[in-house]
Formats: C-alpha cells, sequence, structure tokens
C-alpha cells in the first residue's frame, strides 16, 4: 500500500507494543525501522516482519546513524525501560535533530517530566486504562436529587454517556423497571418533556421518578453493569 | 555537605564511605538491598532500597535539600534519567551521572549536564602509565579517544 505523506518511522523496543505498532505502520505504507537491542528477538521479529528489523542497542549512536535516525520524521520509543525511552528520545531529538519524538511511559508519574525534558509525546498505558476506568465509573452516576413520600419515591437523574447501552435506543424500547416514570430529558441545557419515541443520545440528562428500592435496577439500565 | 548517591556498587559505596568519614550527611539509594554490605560496618549514613528513577525515592532520600547528587549505577540510561530528575524536579546544586559510553557522556555533557565517563578517564590514565609519561590534569582525560568517535557521531 502507498501514500501520498508516508514518513520514516524508527521505532525502538521490538516487545509487543513495537512489533505490532511496526506491523500497522508498514501496513499504513509507512518506511519503518523497528531496533531491537536482544539478538534473539531481533531474528524472530526479522522471521516475522520481514526486513525491516535491525539488532542493536537503539540508545548508541552508532546504531542511531546507521538506523538512518537523521531523515527519520518520527522516532517512536516503546521499550519497558522508562530511561532507555527517555535516552532514545533526547538522543534522537538532540543529536539527529528528529522532528517529531514519542515515548512510551511505564510509570505515569514520568509523563509530566518527559514533557518538560524535550520528549514531543508520551504515551502511558496506565493512564489510559485508568481514565478508561474512570469514564467507567462517572457513566455509572444515577444521582437522587430529591426524595419524596418520606423517601419512599425519588426523583432521580441519570446522566449518559458514550458508553451506556441506552445511546440511541427510544425511550419506549427501554426496559424500565416496573413504577418508573421519566419525566424529562435534558439536552444541550434545554429541559424536554420526552415521549416513548425520544431517542437517547451521549450528553443527555434522564430526570426519573423511580420507586427508591429500584434505584440499582435502574442505574443497571443506562450503564450496562449488572446487577 | 548533604550528598545523595544512587547505586551502591563499587564506586558508590567508596564515595559515600570516604565521604561519611569526612563528616558529610551521606544517603545511599540500591535497589538490591545486598549492595549495602559493600558499606563495611563503620557506615553510618543512611540507606534507602528502591529505584533511583522513580521521583518518589529520590523525595524519601531527601534529595530536595541536597547540595549534591551522584548517579553511579551500572546502566548509563538510569544515571543520565536520575540526574536530570534531581536536577528538574528538586533543584539540586550540583548533579553528576557517572557514564561508560562516551558518546552519550559527551552528548549530556553538551546539554549541561555534568557527566564523568569512566571508560575515557581510565583509558586514558592506563595509556599514560604505560608509556610511562606523567598524569595530566584530569579534565584532558574526559574525552579520551574521542576525536574519531565524534566525527562517527556526526557531530555538526
Amino acid at each position: 500500500m502507498s501514500r501520498a505523506n508516508p514518513m520514516y518511522v524508527i521505532v525502538v523496543g521490538g516487545g509487543k507494543v513495537g512489533y505490532h505498532l511496526t506491523k500497522t505502520l508498514i501496513t499504513e505504507g509507512h518506511e519503518v525501522l523497528l531496533i531491537e537491542k536482544d539478538r534473539k528477538s531481533a531474528e524472530y521479529l526479522t522471521d516475522q516482519l520481514g526486513e525491516v528489523v535491525m539488532a542493536g542497542d537503539g540508545c548508541e549512536v552508532r546504531i542511531m546513524e546507521e538506523a538512518g535516525m537523521r531523515r527519520a520524521n518520527v522516532v517512536v520509543a516503546v521499550t519497558g525501560d522508562d530511561e532507555d525511552n527517555l535516552v532514545i528520545c533526547q538522543m534522537a531529538k538532540r543529536q539527529f535533530g528528529v522532528p517529531r519524538t514519542l515515548s512510551r511511559v511505564n510509570d505515569p508519574n514520568n509523563e509530566a517530566l518527559f514533557l518538560e525534558l524535550g520528549i514531543d509525546q508520551t504515551i502511558s498505558s496506565t493512564r489510559v486504562i485508568f481514565n478508561l476506568l474512570e469514564q467507567q465509573i462517572e457513566s455509572s452516576q444515577v444521582i437522587p436529587l430529591a426524595a419524596l413520600k418520606k423517601g419512599e419515591i425519588e426523583v432521580v437523574e441519570a446522566d449518559i454517556t458514550v458508553n451506556s447501552p441506552v445511546v440511541g435506543k427510544k425511550i419506549g424500547q427501554l426496559d424500565l423497571p416496573p413504577n418508573t416514570l421519566i419525566i424529562s430529558v435534558i439536552r444541550d441545557d434545554h429541559a424536554t418533556l420526552p415521549h416513548a419515541d425520544t431517542k437517547l443520545r451521549d450528553g443527555d440528562s434522564v430526570i426519573a421518578l423511580i420507586k427508591a428500592e429500584r434505584e440499582r435496577e435502574l442505574r443497571s439500565v443506562f450503564t450496562g453493569e449488572q446487577l | 555537605m548533604k550528598v545523595v548517591i544512587l547505586g551502591c556498587g563499587r564506586v558508590g559505596s567508596t564515595i559515600a564511605t570516604t565521604m561519611f568519614c569526612e563528616g558529610h550527611d551521606v544517603t545511599i539509594i540500591d535497589q538490591n538491598p545486598d549492595s549495602f554490605r559493600r558499606l563495611g560496618p563503620d557506615f553510618a549514613g543512611k540507606t534507602l532500597v528502591g529505584n533511583g528513577i522513580d521521583e518518589d525515592i529520590l523525595r524519601k532520600a531527601d534529595v530536595e535539600h541536597a547540595d549534591a547528587f551522584v548517579a553511579t549505577t551500572n546502566g548509563d540510561n538510569r544515571n543520565i534519567m536520575s540526574v536530570q530528575v534531581a536536577k528538574v524536579r528538586f533543584k539540586v546544586p550540583k548533579v553528576i551521572a557517572r557514564i561508560y559510553d562516551p558518546i552519550r557522556a559527551s552528548a549530556y555533557a553538551d546539554l549541561g549536564i555534568e557527566t564523568l565517563c569512566t571508560t575515557c578517564v581510565s583509558s586514558g590514565l592506563l595509556h599514560d602509565k604505560i608509556l610511562g609519561v606523567p598524569f595530566k590534569d584530569v579534565e584532558s582525560y574526559c574525552r579520551f579517544g574521542m576525536a574519531d568517535k565524534a566525527m562517527e557521531a556526526g557531530h555538526e
């Protein structure tokens, strides 16, 4: 596959991330070189990926020179050691003038440090997973707004996020717990009086009247969480 | 002087015990608690087990209040990273990295990080010892053997 603006990308570190990244970049039509320190791993990677693998320590100037780092558009450091990733990117930038450096960061606390030390972008899988988890937690928000009849009946608000299973569904299609009344859908800061055909969207807030003991069931409808 | 040393190998432990005997406040960090045996029984400075590129460990070592931070682990990159953390995050006035690779040592020296390339220095000293010529100033050994390597590395 050829593309109009192929880049020359040097990937350092032939672990799982480096391997799949290299494979994807090749498929996307970019010129790629994968540098792997361990000779055995490099041989295996060559069997799998072909002549885009170079055995050598990507932190060493001689190897960087050989890899043609001077003409690389991007250098991506994805080894399992933050200190190696830092040095690879710093050397690439300062010694070889590589315009863009990306570093995998294993300890999420190093993200800010790396940016401060001149690395253009950092990726922390720990942070990404954590953020996804947080979103999941946020999506499960069904907030009680008021209690009526001495707490027997509650007015609750459910915030619909992109992960919610009700996105795109009509209110009439929802499998709501008995004695639930949806009284309003707040969309773009406007409260609307919904009907059975109202389709729910990401960003909506649903105001409902429910029996207090049904709150968990309602939460499950909006989040997809098992009871 | 309050000094924090990273890496309790031969070099790190020697600096630690010497500076402790001279009356300095010494803290030494190593990942392997066994390595503190090198310090000997008379060392009464602080020892700390941990990874020296971890900010939390450096904070525990009270690097914030250190006058000097020296990195002497076996890993060049670990040393390079830890001194940058000490310098940028904890504003330690004097940071030094022991580096084996002459090219990396000179590259980071160019970036304003104090480095000591023991490969260059000991090769230079050995060279002069072989030839039986008197030793020169230490500075003159710091880039020993680097002339052609620097060209190779393509310094503009």
